[in-house]
């Protein structure tokens, strides 16, 4: 199965650097580190200074990105708003899990 | 164009200062930020509120909104020509054809910026979209119909049809995201194209609910074939299957069809999983009736077998 070369899947699958992560999120490298670090936002490989992302967290990143701008959080605000984002995230997948087990009333 | 009352979207006098102004705009987009309310109409309203506060918080802006003066919401209005000479830039008021309220003052940072400014990136999208689950099976190509912002060559804004077909390959599920580089809006001055981004999600089913790769369907049994066992053909996104029930299945019971759920973008297949439930019929005939109380007095009731003996443990 191919897919469209123009069309990316944000998926654990693709591999994003610091520097992709920086230009499509709209962070700062300082930024995307500190979530990083503190665990905000997930890391495929952390190497001092320097990481790698899975694609599908570009999302998270872009998200903090307008909280920052449009909430006017800081960064230990992002911290607990991504982490209580991504609860409700899993929350909600969990939900969507159990309710497919359910029969159709 | 038709006119916006920011100050009613903020909820503020006119006369507000510019901390009051800020206060309610905090207030009102923790209220409705699209990435944590769940109220409906959140994404437009919050759009509304960032526009207002995007003006009043900036004086310049500000001033030159005031100058419009107060006007009913929603009211169809060109600004008055001395106005759009001022801040129009060229001959005025034809600056501002095809230029919706929201680009109004947007240009305000634009003008002059985007000229001297190099390599400004173009707009970019994020677009929730819903395609069905016969779609995310055989994949499906988008006819999207954005509109974008864009920039001449003197800073002026307009606003223009932006439609982009986006070609989805077999695979996506709910909660999917994909990235099309530079499908956003245009750069300017040598900036890179900004970039699209599609958030997946499937509609409701009359069959099948997805989660994940993987799809449940119902699949109601007599009592009899969940007792004996049976062959019954099951709906698939592929076709129908025949699967094989076993003697002894129960209700809730999951059949699973390897392979046979939604495919998986780099191969591979989720699963189908039959979910069984025993059907008694409404009402039954003389014939049958005779026949269920044979099987009473053969095999006994609930109690008698010991299906309910965890009740009795339990309490």
């Amino acid at each position: 199965m191919t897919n469209d070369p123009e069309v990316l899947w944000l998926d654990e699958h693709r591999v994003v650097s610091l520097a992709e992560m920086v230009e499509v999120s709209g962070l700062t490298q300082e930024e995307l580190l500190e979530l990083a670090h503190g665990g905000a936002i997930p890391v495929r490989e952390l190497r001092g200074a320097s990481c790698t992302f899975s694609a599908q967290v570009i999302t998270t990143a872009r998200t903090a990105c307008r909280l920052r701008d449009e909430l006017e959080l800081d960064m230990a605000g992002l911290g607990v708003a991504l982490r209580l984002l991504d609860r409700v995230r899993g929350l909600e997948e969990e939900i969507a899990r159990l309710r497919a087990l359910l029969p159709r009333s | 164009m038709k006119y916006t009352d920011y100050y009613a979207v903020l909820g503020v006098e006119r006369g507000a200062s510019a901390d009051e102004i800020k206060k309610s705009y905090r207030r009102l987009a923790q209220k409705y930020h699209p990435d944590v309310s769940k109220e409906p109409g959140a994404e437009a309203r919050f759009k509304e509120i960032a526009e207002a506060y995007q003006t009043l918080k900036d004086p310049a802006k500000r001033a030159a909104y005031d100058e419009l003066g107060q006007r009913p919401q929603g009211e169809e209005f060109s600004p008055p020509p001395d106005w759009a000479r001022q801040h129009g830039g060229g001959d005025g008021q034809q600056a501002f054809d095809d230029v919706d309220f929201a680009d109004l003052f947007a240009r305000f940072g634009a003008r002059g910026g985007s000229r001297g400014r190099t390599g400004m990136p173009g707009q970019d999208f994020e677009v929730p979209v819903e395609i069905s689950i016969e779609d995310a099976f055989r994949g499906t190509t988008l006819d999207l119909q954005l509109s974008m912002t864009q920039y001449d060559e003197q800073g002026q804004v307009k606003r223009v049809p932006h439609p982009v077909k986006a070609r989805i390959a077999p695979g996506a599920v709910d909660g999917q995201r994909l990235r099309l580089p530079g499908k956003g809006g245009q750069g300017f001055n040598g900036g890179r194209a900004g970039d699209l981004y599609l958030d997946i999600s499937l509609k409701p089913h009359r069959l099948y609910r997805a989660t994940g790769h993987d799809l449940y369907v119902d699949l109601p049994l007599a009592p009899w074939e969940a007792a004996l066992g049976a062959s019954v053909e099951v709906p698939t996104p592929a076709g129908a299957v025949n699967l094989k029930v076993r003697a002894g299945t129960s209700s809730g019971q999951k059949l699973r069809l390897a392979g046979r759920g939604l495919p998986r973008p780099r191969g591979g297949a989720g699963d189908l999983f039959a979910v069984a439930q025993i059907v008694v019929p409404a009402e039954l005939s003389e014939r049958e009736r005779e026949l269920y109380e044979g099987l009473k007095a053969v095999s006994g009731g609930a109690s008698e077998s010991g299906m309910r003996k965890h009740f009795a443990e339990g309490a």
